[in-house]
């Protein structure tokens, strides 16, 4: 380094920042273009390319998507009694896992937060954090395991005299609900934990007893992390479709009538896919109300 | 709230029942790689490793895992580019669709994986297959890094927005151009946040199946696509089981990493 600095000014590297220096437009055009091309035009293109084929139709003879506007599509998709049942019990499932989801991480997320030794909980929480790391189709497999033939559920099950789920529904629901169980206790866990310990002094020294104060103080105010940690579980549940695959047995959500239409009938294989997207829309925007998205 | 000694245990219980559904399942799967019957019934009847050896020597479970690693470097690499391009944008610019951007960054990891997966899947076959280039890993890697983009982003705007651009002009008002201030002052206050962003992005593509089964050639076959299509053969059920308990075990590695870069994180904050 013998250059000296007017001689460095010169050099057409200390030149080139110096123009993006001045020219803030400019670098920001050179940091956003290959973003925007990628995002917007490779990303949001395909997808508008998707939402628009859903009002094509297909030829049922020769298979060929017919670009003709129309919204047969839809039509069929609401007066179809099967379609429509599938939709219905895929959200049904998607509740179903988010209330499971909340039922059970509370109490975790109580102990994790508020019970367990101070020293213990940052452990605690990275147990809560491992299993998100391992993968999602070897959880699924896990539970293909218990759930099969004479495996760890029916023996378990067996002294009590009772046989396990087997594969169906109830085990497409039991599987979801493990699968996303950790996104619904650590917002638990964090709201919990930054619960001020005086405001429930406050209660008890107001006379509430220990249920009243949890009804009137701790769930109002762990409300809204219930609600961001419900947004994963259950837009990952509405969207799933390899874990009915694996554990379902017969059962049909909405993604595997997605999957099985898309080789015959691409546009209605886009149509049915709009109804997940629409539905997590829906309820982000509800969600949104409870002031959880703020907090995610 | 003073709870009382039986709601203590009570919570105490649930809190262990509760571990206790997260982790039985895992162990399980580490338990049964060492099962010598083909089937999953419970107990197993015996214990061997024998399969493990069979495993090591699976061509289509070993091929498998070097796509998974060459699409997972490849899209993390592209992730970290286009993440950290609009980390700096809408970190340190305003302009005019700004928190679009932030919102369009989020959505291929939040819409589900099959809309994702046909939308590119029915673009690729417009847009590619008359340029006589079909499904490979190459879209793959496309697939994956458009949903790791996200994680890149989050990690370093959030980093950037902690450390206001002062850093920088300090190092301007020094002598220091725009390059020369990046090299030595930006890019080391958020090397660890690229780190933990790279981290994310590769587990998030070594684990995905579903924009991955529609993106893919004939012939390439991720670790999760190889599992799953072998899965249900009872076959191939040994090897299976083996390849499920390494990748609960390899899980071990993201964890050590990411306590140990938190770790980095909270030292480097208190400066």
């Amino acid at each position: 380094m013998t250059a000296t600095l007017p001689a460095a000014g010169r050099s057409p590297v200390r030149r080139l920042a110096g123009l993006l220096h001045r020219r803030p437009r400019l670098r920001l055009s050179l940091l956003l273009t290959a973003p925007l091309l990628w995002l917007a035009v490779l990303y949001l293109g395909s997808l508008a390319i998707l939402f628009i084929s859903a009002f094509w139709t297909t030829n049922s003879f020769t298979s060929e998507v017919v670009k003709v506007w129309s919204t047969d599509n839809f039509h069929e998709l609401f007066t179809t009694p099967v379609f429509r049942q599938v939709i219905l019990r895929s959200v049904g499932v998607a509740l179903a896992v988010t209330v499971l989801c909340a039922v059970i991480a509370f109490p975790v997320a109580f102990y994790t937060a508020r019970v367990a030794r101070p020293r213990w909980r940052p452990w605690l929480v990275v147990a809560i954090l491992t299993p998100l790391w391992a993968s999602y189709l070897v959880k699924v497999y896990a539970w293909r395991l218990i759930l099969s033939e004479g495996g760890l559920a029916d023996w378990m099950l067996k002294p009590l005299g009772l046989d396990g789920p087997g594969f169906g529904l109830p085990a497409t629901v039991m599987t979801l609900t493990y699968l996303w169980l950790p996104y619904m206790i650590l917002p638990i866990h964090t709201a919990l934990e930054q619960l001020p310990a005086g405001l429930m002094d406050a209660s008890a020294d107001l006379g509430a007893r220990p249920g009243r104060t949890f009804r009137s103080v701790v769930l109002p105010m762990v409300l809204p992390s219930v609600a961001a940690g419900s947004v994963f579980t259950f837009s990952l549940s509405l969207g799933d479709y390899i874990t009915v695959q694996i554990v379902g047995g017969k059962t049909q959500l909405i993604g595997n009538l997605v999957y099985s239409n898309i080789e015959l009938n691409l546009p209605m294989a886009a149509a049915l896919g709009t109804v997940p997207v629409v539905v997590i829309v829906l309820y982000l925007l509800a969600m949104r109300r409870t002031g959880a998205l703020s907090s995610l | 709230m003073q709870l009382s000694r039986p709601a203590r245990i009570a919570l105490r219980i649930a809190a262990g029942m509760g571990f206790a559904v997260i982790y039985v399942p895992l162990a399980l799967v580490l338990v049964n790689s060492f099962n010598p019957d083909r089937s999953a019934s419970w107990p197993p009847p015996g214990w061997t490793a024998h399969w493990w050896s069979v495993a090591w020597e699976n061509a289509g479970a070993r091929n498998a895992l070097w796509v998974s690693v060459k699409a997972g470097l490849g899209a993390t690499a592209i992730a970290l580019v286009l993440g950290t391009l609009i980390a700096f944008a809408v970190a340190r610019h305003r302009f005019f669709g700004r928190d679009a951007l932030s919102f369009v960054v989020v959505l291929p990891i939040a819409l589900p994986g099959i809309v994702t997966g046909i939308a590119l899947n029915s673009a690729f076959g417009t847009v590619l297959e008359p340029l006589g280039v079909g499904l490979g890993l190459f879209t793959v890697i496309v697939g994956h890094a458009t949903f790791c983009i996200v994680v890149v982003f989050n990690n370093v705007v959030a980093r950037l927005r902690r450390t206001s651009g002062t850093y920088e002009e300090a190092a301007m008002d020094l002598g220091a151009d725009s390059f020369r201030a990046f090299v030595d002052v930006t890019f080391p206050l958020v090397r660890s946040a690229l780190f933990a962003g790279a981290l994310l992005a590769f587990a998030l593509s070594f684990d995905e199946i579903v924009v991955t089964t529609f993106t893919a050639g004939p012939g390439i076959e991720t670790l999760p696509i190889w599992i799953f299509n072998n899965m249900t053969r009872p076959q191939q059920a040994p090897v299976v089981n083996v390849v499920a308990a390494v990748l609960v075990l390899l899980s071990v590695i993201p964890i050590y990493i990411a306590q140990r870069l938190s770790a980095d994180t909270a030292t480097e904050s208190r400066i």
